[in-house]
Order: C-alpha cells, then structure tokens, then sequence
C-alpha cells in the first residue's frame, strides 16, 4: 500500500499539545474510553491521534468540565481539535485519494451528485421504456415501479454501486486499521469484536454521566444518543426491508412491490407486506432522527463547532431525510401518473446518498467502529502508563 | 438580584464551601444571594483544580476500597499537622465525611474511582467524576434552580459589621459599587495566597518567584477585612502550602498539570548546579509537600530536576516536554548551569551510590555512601543518555491563616465570643483544621461539611 499522506503538522502539533495537557491531569477519565486510551500512551504521534479522535464521540462533556478551557490560559479544546483531527482522517483513509478533496466541499458534493444521479436514473428508465409509458399510471397489479424501470435495471444499477462502495468503506477500514496500528502485534479475538459491536449499537460513550452528555450545550442530555439512535436503526430497518425484499423476491416469488398490510387475513397477508412495514419504521425514524440532529446541532455551543464540517454534516442528513421522505411519496402516490417522477427522485436521491457516502459524513460509523475495536483490543491486552 | 430588599443570607465567594452553604439554606427556605468575585468562566475558585474529597468509611463503599476509620483519619491529620489542629473540629468533620456524598450526589456530583497514576487515593479518596469543575457546575445548576441568586464579577470592597453584627456588604460591579443588606453573612471566599503583596510580608521578594497553582481570584480581601473588624484569626500566617511544579507554568491558575514528579527517580540541583536535599527521602505524600519550600530555599527560587533515559515513562507525564540532551554538558548549556560544576555533581552522586534492588514501590535500598546530602532511596546513576531536566518552582496551593470558628460555623471575635450572624465555611476557615501540612482532598472534605453547617446555621439563626 502506498504511504498516506499526513494531517496538517500544525494539528498533530496541537493534539499533541492537548493530549500532554490531559495526560498529565486525567480529570475527566470517567466520562469514556478517549482518556483511558490515552493515558495507555506517554507520548502522542500523528497515528495515536488519528486512533483517539475517532474514538471520541464528540459529547463535550469533557469541554465543560476542563479546567483549562478557553479562556483559561492553556485554551484547551479538547472536542474541538479531536473534531478537526478526524475530519483530516477521514480525508487521509478515503479511497481513491483523488476523490478526498470532496471532503472539503461536502455539502455541495453531496447536491451535485444528488441530481447527477437524477439524471442517472432517468437516462436508465428512458433506456428501457417509452416516454408515453413513463407518463402514465400503473397500477400495482401492473407491476407500479416495475412499469416504468424493470427490476432487473434496478438491482443492476444499486448492486453495482453497493458492492463498489462498501469495496472503498473496506479500503478505508484497512487504511485506517494498519495507520493506527501500534499494537497490531497483538491479534483480535472475538470478545474484542462483540465488545466494539456491543459499544457501537448501544452508543455506550453517548452517555457522558448517567444523564446522558453535554450536548448541544452543558446541561446533560440524552436527546443526541435517542436522535442518534433514530438514525441509525431507521438506515438499518430500511436495508433490511430491502434485503427481505430480495429475498422474497428470488427465495419466494413475491414480486413487489409489497401490498398494505391487511391484518384481517392474518399472518401471511402482513408477512408479505414486511418490507413495508420496515421500510416506513425506518423511514419514520430517518425523518425524526436526521430532522433533530439538524435541529441540536443548530443549538451548539459555537466554540466547539468545526465549521468546515457543517456542509458534510448537514449534506448527509438532509440526504437521509430526502431519501426517507420521496421514498413515502412513492408508496402512497405509486398508482398514479406521478409514479415516473416519483422513481426519478426518490432513485436519484439513494443513488447520491450512495455514491457520496464514502466521501461523507457517513464514514464517521467506520473509523468509529475501528477505533472501538482497537479500544476493545487495548483494554484487555494494555496497561495504563505513569504513576506516582 | 433585588439590592432593595434584606436577604436572608449573603454568601461571599463561589467555590465549594459557598455553593454547599448556598444549597443548604436555599432548600431550608431561606432567600440567598451569593456573590462570585470571578466571572463565569472562572467561578469556583480553587475548587474549580481539586479532585476528590477525604471520607471515612468502615467498610467498601461506592467507589471506595477497603475502610478508614474515624481513628486512623484522624491518626493522619494529626501528622500532617504536627497537632496544629482543633481535634473537636477535626473529629466533626471527620465523621460527616462518612455521609456527605449522598448529600453530594443528591445535588448533581457524580463519584469514580481514583484515577490512573492515584491507586494510592483509592482507600482514602472519593474522586469526583470529571474533577472539580464538574462538581462546581453541578452545584451551580443546582443552586439556579433552586432560586439563589448569583451574581459573578462581583467583588465586595467592604464589609459593615457593628457590635460583632454582620449588616451589610458592599460590593463592585463593572466599574459600579452596590450595598446589600443581609440577616447573616456567611464567609467562604478562600485564603489570601494569590495576593503576592502579602505572601511578600513572609517572604520577602522571593514572593516574586512564587507560582499561584490556583485562582487568581483569591486574595484574602475578605479575610483582611474580618480581621481588621475584630475577628479572631488562626493558623500561621507566614505559612502556606507549596509544590514543586515546572517552572514554565502560568503565573496563575496552572493548576495541577504542572506538577512534576520525578525527583525520586533522579537528583534535583540548583542554579549552582548543586544538590541540596535529599531526593530518595520519601514517598509521594511527603515529597509532594516539602519540595516546593525547599526550592523557594535557594538562590533565585529554582531547582533543576534532572534523569536519564531509565526514568523516563516510569512516572506521571508532566505536561511541558522535558529540556533534553545526549550529554551532561549539553544539558547544563540548555539550562544555562555550568557544565563543570553539573558534571562533577553527577560524578560524585554516581560514584557514591552502593548496590541494589531498585523499586519505586518502596523504600528501596538503592542509597548514597558518603555523600550530602544523601540520597536515601531510589539512587540509580545517572549515566543513560538522553539526559532530561524539568525546571522547578514553589507553586503555592492555598494559605494556612484563616477566621476562627466554632463546631456551628460562627466566625469568633477577639473576645472569644462567637457573633451570632457570621460564619465561615471553606478554605478561609480551614486552617482551624489543617494549621500546617497537607491531606489530599481534605480541603473539599472541610469545605463541604462546613458549607452545609454554615448554610443550615444561617437559617437557624434567621428564622430564630
């Protein structure tokens, strides 16, 4: 693998700076794994930090409780430099390395390739049927969106680009893991892997003291860990409506789409309509959840905020809720002749989540992930340093 | 803030004594306001550094290991302090430390066990999840919400009392004075120790090369004018307890970063290039508390704490990098000692230390032969390059004078008699406890149990 390129020097300088400042008083130990962590280290290289702010889930708790915070002379930001630290991170580990330069203009990125795909979908659907059959309105015995885009077209097109994308998130796990890796000598065992699963499903270091973290200001709360929390179950409940989808599709037969479930017929009736049903749980929870992450972090304490991160932030979220939203519209408008633009935007919409995904705020949940498997590795296989 | 009406209780400073008074009378009914001389972002005064509370406890508690008795508690005050102490005072406090951090809790602190570096805390210490800032923001929460006002910036510049009668408090504010009447006063605004000026009435001009490890805030106004009123003083007021800690630390408020302690692991020299005691003598506790006198001892108020590569990594990171060299003589330049004097003081300390079993843990018998001062434990030579050296400076943590008060908190005149509308709470009455010497978390512990009195005494005497 070819050398990565380092973060900025001035920022390893001042994590280096932050991380000797916190070591040497070790006060906020208690609140997650980032400190524990660290003070298994005495001195700070680029390759510890990059572990370390990824490690942080950016509560803040420590901010507010750092007795060397701005103004204090020492200026200490402890979320904040962590925050800038990551996001040179995430450009360092993407792949290819051209493309990490949309890190810097996320938000716009993330518009562009959102109408690109657009025009994307639309081109595929006018490859395979007539304007005249795209205008009209196609009832759900006629196959709805299967009308106006076959379905082969559809599992061609998103299969591609699912195997493309989680083939880059791989490439940058692997990055990630080998550029952190100062105790790769020691290998991973299963406790260490259900451990990271365990700390990343349940947010465990959201929950700053038992009142949850302090965010978005310094009254402890939990609504960014049940924001979160919307988000991420609400992204999963929507893969696996497509995944049983699927399966039912070729395992069984079913065709979609999925017909409203008729409780009245009992089990088989609602079985079939399953994907449905986890599609708008997820969809439900992809509206709520990215609608008040926006909403919380409109509400932060501004020097903590890393504004280059905004337009990614915001991109992404708006990008969920876009998809959770035209995604409804097609299921309730699908039998009429607004079916056509409705598979146009709610494709188009997937299809630019997906591709920007690995150049997006998306990526947080994979170096995430990889510095709470290492965490777990180094609390069996590490000892803290220093004494008195 | 109403200035119109008559509080109930006027409390005089923000940290950990005035908050717990605060909170105290607060919840028993009493209208209270509470002046803070810091802004905001600096409230708490010397809390805001501190970490953990002294408890008693007869078996495991929370995050407590093993127990500690009334008897052995009090066993470690008594040698700290030489007996400068109030053993009925010592005793109360003693005791109400086995129960007040439900108390605590209850109004938003949170507890961990000691932290990485502080097993040796474990069985004595409670540690504050988050340290002390945390603890003063939770109080402060608590207090809003229960309805005391609190005003920051606000410094008071003059107290009435008349016959021992506390009346009236007049305080600045950006540029404006305001008086505020009250039915008691309650004290908890600190010691004097960032009050250069009168540190220099003990210690001449070496006071200019002391550091403050604390809040710039405290510097004894309120115990001056007290004194100046007819109250009653104690503790030694030529005295207060000093660290060694890295000379390249802020004037103020450095807090406890800026210790440095790995002078039993090396030697430590002054500006002579010298070595003037014996490093190896004790444990963390001890040294903690001696070394910072020790170097306000010496020529400029400076020492040079010096070790080779084998100590390096073995002890608390300190937070400035060590001043690093490849030789004795290049470290002396950087250091600015004379490489001859530097070169033969290694020399003579490496030639006389005998064999042994080097560990930190105890009292070794890595010691000096023939040497002075001797090293007692620890000695290794100092022969594996990089050579590092950390610079050393008293840093002064609080002062030992303070108001004399009674087991009700009642701040007592000259007379003897107590007034019946003062009290003291906190580190500007501790010194009645603590005359001399140092017990880590003992300061919150007193601060804590003499706040709640304070605060429940006010209300006594208001509704009286």
């Amino acid at each position: 693998m070819s050398t990565l390129e380092s973060i900025p020097r001035e920022l390893v300088l001042e994590g280096e700076r932050v991380m000797r400042l916190c070591n040497a008083c070790r006060y906020c130990e208690g609140f997650c794994a980032v400190f524990p962590a660290m003070e298994r280290r005495i001195n700070f290289t680029e390759k510890d930090l990059n572990y370390l702010a990824n490690l942080c889930h950016n509560c803040t708790e420590c901010y507010y409780a750092c007795q060397f915070a701005p103004p204090q002379v020492f200026e200490l930001n402890f979320p904040k430099t962590l925050a800038e630290i990551r996001l040179e991170t995430y450009r360092k580990y993407a792949w290819p390395g051209a493309f990490a330069a949309l890190f810097r203009r996320n938000g716009l990125a993330t518009g562009v390739v959102s109408v690109a795909g657009l025009f994307v979908i639309l081109a595929i659907m006018l490859a395979g049927r007539t304007p005249r059959a795209l205008l009209a309105a196609h009832s759900d015995a006629e196959g709805a969106f299967y009308a106006v885009m076959s379905h082969q077209a559809m599992v061609a097109t998103f299969a591609t680009v699912a195997l493309l994308i989680c083939g880059v998130f791989a490439i940058g796990f692997a990055r990630f893991w080998r550029d952190t890796g100062v105790s790769n000598a020691q290998p991973l065992v299963a406790s260490d892997l259900l451990q990271a699963i365990s700390d990343t499903l349940g947010l465990k270091h959201l929950d700053g003291t038992d009142n949850g973290c302090a965010y978005p200001d310094e009254l402890p709360s939990n609504t960014r860990r049940v924001f979160h929390h919307l988000t991420f179950y609400g992204f999963g409940l929507c893969l696996a409506a497509t995944a049983v989808g699927t399966v039912f599709h070729y395992g069984l037969g079913w065709e979609g789409p999925p017909p409203i479930p008729d409780f009245a017929r009992g089990g088989a009736g609602v079985v079939r309509s399953l994907p449905l049903l986890l599609g708008s749980l997820g969809g439900i929870g992809l509206l709520l959840g990215p609608a008040g992450l926006l909403w919380l972090k409109s509400r932060r304490n501004s020097l903590l905020v890393d504004p280059r991160q905004n337009g990614m932030d915001a991109g992404f979220l708006v990008s969920l809720m876009l998809t959770s939203l035209s995604g409804f519209l097609l299921t309730v408008f699908r039998e009429t002749p607004a079916l056509s633009a409705l598979v146009v935007v709610h494709l188009g919409v997937v299809l630019g989540l997906f591709v920007t995904m690995p150049y997006g705020k998306f990526v947080h949940g994979i170096y995430r992930f990889g510095a709470l498997l290492r965490n777990a590795k180094e609390q069996r296989t590490m000892q803290k340093l220093g004494a008195e | 803030m109403d200035l119109t009406r008559t509080y109930d209780v006027l409390i005089v400073g923000g940290g950990n004594a005035a908050l717990c008074a605060a909170i105290t009378a607060r919840r028993a009914g009493a209208s209270v306001l509470l002046l803070e001389g810091a802004p905001k972002d600096f409230r708490g005064g010397n809390s805001r550094h501190t970490r953990n509370l002294r408890c008693m406890h007869d078996h495991p508690a929370d995050v407590l290991t093993d127990s500690y008795s009334e008897s052995e508690y009090w066993e470690d005050l008594l040698k700290v302090t030489g007996g400068e102490t109030n053993e009925q005072l010592a005793r109360m406090t003693i005791r109400h430390s086995a129960h007040c951090r439900e108390w605590m809790v209850r109004h938003g602190v949170r507890f961990q066990p000691s932290l990485g570096g502080t097993l040796h805390l474990s069985r004595t210490n409670a540690f504050f999840l988050g340290g002390g800032k945390f603890l003063v923001n939770a109080y402060y929460r608590t207090a809003e919400k229960l309805g005391v006002d609190i005003e920051y910036n606000s410094e008071v510049v003059e107290l009435k009392i008349k016959d021992n009668t506390f009346t009236s408090a007049v305080f600045a504010r950006k540029g404006f004075t305001h008086e505020v009447h009250a039915k008691t006063l309650i004290a908890a605004a600190g010691g004097f120790q960032s009050n250069i000026a009168w540190l220099k009435e003990a210690w001449g001009e070496a006071a200019n090369n002391f550091i403050i490890r604390g809040t710039p805030y405290d510097k004894g106004n309120i115990l001056r004018f007290l004194m100046d009123q007819g109250v009653k003083s104690v503790g030694d007021p030529t005295q207060c307890h000093a660290v060694a800690i890295d000379a390249r630390a802020p004037n103020f408020d450095g807090g406890i970063v800026t210790r440095v302690d790995c002078v039993s692991l090396g030697i430590v020299v002054n500006r002579h290039a010298l070595r003037f005691y014996d490093e190896g003598e004790d444990f963390w506790p001890k040294r903690y508390a001696i070394w910072g006198r020790l170097v306000a001892g010496q020529p400029d108020q400076i020492g040079y704490s010096i070790i080779d590569a084998k100590a390096m990594g073995t002890f608390m990171p300190p937070v400035f990098p060590p001043i690093e060299a490849t030789s004795l003589k290049e470290l002396a330049a950087k250091l600015n000692l004379d490489p001859d004097t530097l070169s033969q003081t290694v020399a003579k300390f490496n030639a006389a230390i005998k064999p042994g079993n080097f560990n930190h843990n105890v009292l070794d018998d890595c010691s000096t032969a023939g040497l002075t001062p001797p090293k007692s434990h620890w000695a290794r030579p100092l022969d594996t390059p990089p050579f590092y050296a950390y610079p050393l400076r008293p840093g002064i943590t609080f002062t030992y004078l303070g108001v004399k008060v009674n087991e009700r908190a009642q701040i007592i005149m000259q007379d003897d008699k107590p007034s019946h509308n003062m009290f003291a709470a906190g580190e500007i009455m501790a010194g009645n406890i603590l005359g001399k010497g140092y017990l880590a978390g003992f300061g919150m512990t007193i601060g804590t149990i003499f706040g709640r009195i304070a605060g429940e005494e006010a209300v006594k005497h208001v509704n009286a």
